[in-house]
């Protein structure tokens, strides 16, 4: 059986599991609960001058009758005592010691305040720091939070305060409202950060009451930006991260992945993609603690399956075969295939390549059920169609090359070869 | 044994005849099952429903609460469509062809869907059609069913001035007086008359019986056409021995009573033998049972196989405790003082099919004989032979010929449904109602 222990910048962890710095985590009864039901750690909610929320706090996205596709809050850091909240994670430390308390902070915009939180903080026996340069709302307003992550050099400033004063792993959580993560990864990884985290919410607005027309979540008739998270923010994630991993100087440290990350699968795809670790919040605050026990169970599963026995020896394994658009390989082809014997008549692939595609599925009607096959002549190999099928595997795409050797489309331009002509 | 009413105490009766398919308790439970659809394209739900009834797109309406405009979708194309989605056949026609059944799962409840849209429309009295400005064109409509009432409805919205003629005092027609009372109730089909008649421009003269009250001379005369939606009649008779005794009952009669004259005064025997393997014939059983009856037998002269029912009817009547007798017919029914003692029966076999491609049923020459105490036919209904005659409308055993524009062979009158069909379901009525009024408007303009 593979093991899902986890060493994240020395930290230890049963499994690569933490709970994002979030309300799962902002006090001793919720991480303890936690800890009972198998999480490998927590980043504990972030800490720094005490502040007020408002209520309402949260809203979302609800999809074909599932819930919280995506989901968005505007709540602040912790809004509890520092010092109580400095109790609790050393009383959590002592009853859970094999699991990782990573405590976020976001101290006031001056070098003695960040030295001062932290040494407060590592008197507690927390195994690592976590940088709150992320939170899109509330904060910011103050010069903290994502005005931070978003400004390179504010980021490398107040890192370079903060590896002055830190004993313990520093790791720095980077926000997703940029138009690219690696500016700001590469000045904090420049400033000494051990490891980098990602991706904090996204600003946005998550829709609006038509009957108040007040936009959500609701605040005594107003709204405001809140950070978007849930399953819907996943690929945005996965594609910073991979940034970050395939950067030369980012990615020679740790990265703990974070954003949508609801099931194994996820998590897997975040490792696959260079994260160390992963970082779940949605997930919990939708189901409860108890989805540990899959999380860890279906990655087990599948690392047996495929033969991995630590999770060293799958980290990273896809960040290269992301490439770039030029260097794809022009002479590879594929075209659908419909397996007659699962189709169930739908017509969903026909309309959609009809409709918006490149009308290489032809229709027999029969009554009621009609013949949908695809005409190979004129499929460009899009997917659409597999997509769109509520059945698995009734549309495969099979290969067939246009010509053995790998073509780019730089070569096939210098060698002026033909361009698309429907 | 003996024939008798009030056998049970009222909640008995409450529960026998409570909805056999509750409806959706609020939009969230409709949602689930709406967004399970997949949305088909050339959709086989649709293009099994004989009103073609866009039914992705209503379901889709329904997921994005567009429930008025769902309605709209439904009643655009069946204007019964609150009455089908209780009493229509599911399983062999929309639910049937629905995909999933492909997958082997569940398919979509089409029905209740619809029932759950079709019931906030007609409470909130949801004026969807709008009717153009009177042509000063007049259409007179025999029959108040539901070949008549669509007819009307689809005539009305085009500014016909339609009259209809109906010789019961309710309109509905089978849906009114031919159904179980489990599946719609009388309260339901007159608030569905209502609602289809709100659109205006449509007057309904009640208790006008066709070849009583008025003649087809006189509608020819003062009307620019006419539509005959006059359906089929009472039971099919037997033709044996014994059928007048007490204690023969015609299913439909036997059907309506329990719905116009309340449960406990419907008397019902103890052994009660069920002739027929339709709808109405389960109606009849299941009905019979629920009222008390301690057995009930039916009877077919042929198979499962060849049953017009359909399966998930025929669980209804086994789940109630129905016996099923199949390859049997009815040979004499036998009496003490006037009233049915017996039933003697005929064994059949099955031989070469006959005209409606089923193998026909043979007499084997063996008889077996069941204790009974009532028997009710259901063996089909008879067309109005006579009348039809009487009119001089070509027909076929009773049932009237029309050609591929709903015209009889007398001009400018039309004819669908039942009347045509020799009895089929509701929405098919529904449809004939549609292309007869499609025709009409041809003819007049």
């Amino acid at each position: 059986m593979a093991s899902l222990h986890s060493n994240f910048l020395g930290i230890s962890s049963p499994n690569p599991y933490w709970l994002a710095s979030a309300p799962p985590t902002d006090k001793k009864y919720n991480v303890l609960r936690a800890f009972e039901a198998g999480w490998g750690g927590v980043v504990w909610k972030t800490l720094g001058s005490q502040v007020k929320n408002v209520s309402s706090r949260y809203s979302a996205v609800d999809f074909n009758g599932g819930r919280m596709m995506g989901f968005n809050n505007i709540e602040l850091i912790s809004d509890r005592p520092l010092d109580i909240n400095l109790k609790e994670i050393a009383e959590c430390i002592k009853l859970f010691p094999d699991r990782a308390m990573v405590v976020s902070l976001m101290a006031d915009n001056d070098k003695k305040s960040w030295h001062e939180l932290i040494k407060k903080v590592e008197d507690t026996g927390a195994h690592g720091l976590e940088l709150n340069f992320g939170c899109p709302h509330g904060m910011t307003e103050r010069g903290m939070g994502a005005a931070v992550g978003q400004d390179p050099e504010i980021a490398c400033m107040v890192v370079e305060w903060v590896m002055e004063a830190a004993n313990i792993p520093v790791i720095t959580k980077l926000t997703p409202n940029v138009h690219s993560v690696v500016p700001t990864g590469r000045s904090v990884v420049k400033a000494g950060t051990n490891a980098l985290s990602l991706i904090n919410t996204i600003q946005s607005v998550t829709g609006v009451d038509l009957d108040t027309l007040v936009p959500n979540p609701y605040v005594a008739g107003k709204s405001v930006f809140g950070g978007y998270c849930g399953p819907a923010v996943k690929p945005i994630a996965l594609k910073f991260l991979t940034t970050i991993a395939q950067d030369e100087l980012t990615k020679t440290v740790p990265v703990s992945g974070i954003g949508g990350v609801s099931t194994w699968k996820d998590a897997v795809e975040f490792m696959l993609l260079g994260a160390s670790n992963v970082q779940v919040c949605t997930a919990a605050m939708k189901y409860g603690f108890r989805i540990i026990d899959d999380l860890c169970d279906g990655l087990n599963n599948w690392m047996d399956e495929k033969g991995f026995n630590t999770l060293d020896d799958f980290i990273g394994k896809s960040v290269d075969s992301i490439t770039h658009w030029e260097d794809l390989d022009i002479n590879y082809h594929h075209i659908a295939k419909i397996n007659q014997d699962k189709c169930i008549h739908c017509g969903l692939c026909y309309i959609a390549c009809e409709d918006t595609s490149h009308q290489s599925i032809k229709i027999e009607k029969g009554n009621p059920y009609n013949t949908y096959t695809i005409i190979d002549e004129e499929c460009v190999g899009c997917n659409l169609c597999q997509l769109v099928c509520p059945v698995d595997d009734c549309i495969t795409m099979e290969e067939h090359r246009v010509a053995p050797e790998y073509i780019n489309w730089i070569e096939w331009q210098k060698r002026g070869l033909p361009l698309n002509d429907h | 044994m003996a024939i008798e009413n009030n056998r049970l105490t009222e909640q008995q009766y409450e529960e026998n005849f409570a909805d056999i398919h509750p409806p959706y308790e609020n939009i969230t439970a409709a949602k689930v099952d709406a967004n399970r659809c997949l949305f088909c394209y050339d959709a086989p739900c649709m293009k099994s429903c004989p009103t073609s009834i866009d039914v992705p797109k209503f379901i889709k309406q329904i997921s994005t609460e567009n429930i008025k405009g769902s309605a709209k979708t439904i009643f655009s194309s069946n204007i019964m469509g609150a009455g089908c989605s209780k009493v229509c056949p599911v399983e062999k026609l929309c639910e049937g062809a629905c995909v999933y059944n492909l997958l082997e799962e569940e398919p979509i409840p089409i029905a209740k869907l619809q029932r759950y849209t079709t019931e906030i429309a007609m409470k909130e009295n949801w004026q969807l059609f709008e009717r153009k400005p009177s042509t000063g064109k007049k259409v007179a409509i025999v029959g108040a069913g539901p070949a008549g009432l669509s007819c009307a409805h689809a005539l009305s919205r085009e500014g016909i001035d339609c009259t209809i003629y109906e010789k019961e005092n309710k309109g509905g027609g089978l849906m009114t007086y031919g159904i179980a009372a489990y599946k719609v109730t009388p309260q339901f089909c007159e608030d569905e008359v209502n609602y289809i008649l709100s659109i205006g421009g449509i007057d309904v003269k009640y208790n006008q019986e066709l070849g009583k009250d008025i003649t087809l001379a006189q509608l020819r005369k003062e009307y620019d056409a006419v539509y005959l939606g006059i359906g089929v009649g009472v039971a099919r008779h037997l033709d044996i021995p014994g059928e007048k005794l007490e204690g023969v009952v015609d299913a439909i009669s036997f059907i309506y009573d329990i719905r116009a004259k309340g449960f406990s005064t419907v008397p019902v025997g103890d052994k009660v033998a069920v002739i027929g393997m339709g709808m109405t014939a389960i109606d009849a059983a299941t009905q019979a049972k629920r009222l008390g009856a301690k057995e009930v037998t039916m009877l077919y002269r042929r198979t499962q196989d060849e049953m017009p029912c359909t399966e998930v009817e025929l669980d209804i009547a086994m789940l109630d405790g129905c016996k099923i007798i199949w390859l049997t017919a009815p040979k004499e029914v036998k009496g003490i003082n006037g009233k049915v003692t017996e039933l003697v029966c005929s064994k059949m076999k099955l031989g070469e099919p006959d005209t409606s491609g089923r193998r026909s049923p043979i007499d084997t020459g063996e008889t077996f004989t069941l204790d009974v105490d009532m028997v009710i036919k259901a063996a089909g209904q008879t067309p109005f032979e006579d009348l039809i005659e009487d009119l001089k409308i070509q027909n076929l055993k009773g049932k009237i010929t029309i050609d591929g524009n709903c015209s009889t062979n007398i001009q400018g009158v039309f004819a669908g449904g039942d009347a045509v069909n020799g009895g089929k379901e509701v929405v098919d009525a529904v449809q004939a109602g549609k292309d007869g009024a499609k025709a009409i408007l041809d003819y007049i303009f």
